[in-house]
């Protein structure tokens, strides 16, 4: 199953009530994700204030990376830490933290995850009190790989991009094998990690978002529901079978998408929303 | 006059308790922001209107009750339907009357993917278009469409009867158009009739199945 919620505003005056607004529509999907969660926000300022570099890590303690990073900042959320400093953050935390594992790395966003029950978790992650631009959602329940901090979506492995999938892929250790051999390095066995690299290495090759998702299409098999966002972007994508829910909500304030229509019905203006579902293999991109 | 349920205080479990333990009589069903399941099993002749838009399942395995969704109806509105009239004023997500054995279902606006999937007697009239795989593997009864049908149309069907208005994207396996005859235009008028539609007869075509993959043969293997 899994749960999919996102947000992304268009209102700046909604921005102070970004985490709520996530929050309520997170508590909705718990059904369809019981084992754990992850959310990606962006615009946050304490989690990334404004020019500084922002790293989300697993495995290590906000105490530890302070003392192992001079001058950064870590804000504790549930088991994931979130640092920020000036300058090349990620170079500093691969040479000074060699065991932890990044989870979201970028400006301007923070990758939150852990295990248990998605609404113990927002509350441990602080999601209400959050304020930004735009966040994804995801309440998992796992089918390919163990439940770990590490195997929670949002899988964010290039500057500022998150995906968080609901279905499964087929193929996916054989693309795993064909990125390995292009050097790209995984943090675990999970299916969707494997499509949020792919997307990844199309970025990094100069595709566009639409173009990236267009070629993901072509390559994986499988079910999928995705939800990928950007530093500037927020995209949705679905197979050619699409069992998959999606829905999508759109008014002048926002763009929202959510497996289930009762996550978007928590939403302001929910009642004057242009609703749909996202047609199979049709990507659908809105730009900040 | 109807009794007032208001999902915003009381449980979905609540209100379907009451609509399998009274005799026939009418409902209004407020706030049901996307629940689940919302009027299900229902055995009398119960007249449910529910004012907003329902989640997964709404009006399952209905016998013999009227319930009107007046909104948008998720995944699997009436399925499993026996008998009765479940009616969607919006849009229906996918497997809209999955498996439903007898009744009516009407959908004012579009239907997803596999409206009609494995349909087993059930008749469903779509005012707008239906999603890809619509009626496959349908058994018996009628899928009338009265916009567009998406990819794969009554793929693998057996006995059930498609009428399209609007353009089909593909036909799945085994399904064909077929000449419309006089009793074909007949049993379509009632059936809009009984939608309060006002669509022309005339202006459908006839899908079914050629018949030819029925029963398991070697030659027949790359259409599976």
């Amino acid at each position: 199953m899994c749960g999919i919620v996102g947000l992304h505003l268009r209102e700046p005056s909604l921005e102070p009530r970004l985490g709520a607004l996530l929050t309520a529509m997170l508590g909705q999907v718990v059904e369809r994700g019981p084992d754990s969660a992850g959310v990606a926000v962006y615009g946050d300022p304490r989690l990334s204030p404004p020019g500084r570099a922002v790293v989300s890590l697993l495995g290590v303690t906000p105490a530890e990376a302070e003392a192992a990073l001079p001058g950064a900042v870590a804000v504790a959320a549930d088991a994931t830490t979130v640092v920020h400093a000036d300058g090349d953050l990620l170079a500093a935390v691969s040479a000074a933290l060699p065991h932890a594992t990044v989870i979201g790395s970028g400006t301007g966003m923070a990758v939150l995850k852990g295990t248990g029950n998605p609404v113990g978790l927002a509350e441990s992650f602080g999601l209400a009190g959050v304020t930004g631009w735009q966040g994804v959602g995801h309440t998992r329940m796992a089918t390919e790989s163990a439940v770990t901090p590490e195997g929670a979506h949002p899988f964010s492995v290039g500057p500022g991009q998150c995906l968080v999938h609901n279905g499964s892929f087929a193929n996916h250790a054989t693309i795993r094998r064909e990125l390995r051999a292009q050097g790209a390095e995984f943090d675990s066995e999970n299916d969707s990690e494997v499509g949020a690299r792919y997307i990844a290495h199309q970025l990094a090759q100069g595709a566009d978002l639409e173009k990236a998702l267009r070629l993901l299409c072509e390559r994986f098999d499988g079910f999928y529901t995705l939800l990928v966002s950007t530093g500037d972007s927020f995209a949705v994508v679905r197979d050619a079978i699409a069992c998959k829910p999606a829905l999508v909500a759109e008014t002048a304030q926002w763009v929202a998408m959510a497996s289930e229509y009762r996550a978007l019905d928590v939403l302001p203006g929910i009642e004057n929303a242009r609703i749909f579902e996202p047609e199979p293999e049709e990507v659908y991109v809105w730009r900040r | 006059m109807a009794t007032l349920i208001d999902l915003a205080e009381s449980p979905v479990r609540e209100l379907n308790q009451a609509l399998h333990s009274t005799a026939a009589t009418s409902w209004r069903v407020l706030n049901p922001r996307g629940a689940h399941a919302v009027a299900c099993g229902i055995r009398e002749d119960h007249t449910v209107d529910v004012e907003g838009h329902v989640g997964y399942y709404c009006a399952g395995m209905n016998q013999h009750a009227t319930v009107t969704v007046h909104g948008n109806a998720g995944t699997g509105v009436a399925e499993n339907m026996m008998s009765g009239t479940v009616r969607v004023r919006g849009n229906a997500s996918q497997s809209a009357g999955a498996t439903a054995h007898g009744g009516l279902l009407v959908i004012d606006g579009d239907a997803s993917a596999r409206c009609g999937i494995s349909m087993k007697g059930v008749d469903i009239v779509v005012g707008g278009g239906v999603g890809h795989m619509s009626a496959f593997m349908g058994q018996a009864g009628r899928l009338v469409v009265c916009g567009d049908a998406g990819d794969a149309l009554g793929d693998s069907l057996y006995e059930a009867r498609i009428y399209v208005r609007g353009t089909v994207k593909s036909l799945g396996a085994d399904c064909v158009e077929k000449e419309m005859r006089a009793e074909h235009l007949a049993e379509l008028a009632e059936l809009l009739k009984a939608a309060e539609r006002e669509e022309d007869p005339a202006d459908f075509r006839r899908y079914g199945s050629a018949r030819q993959l029925y029963h398991f043969k070697v030659a027949n293997m790359t259409s599976y």
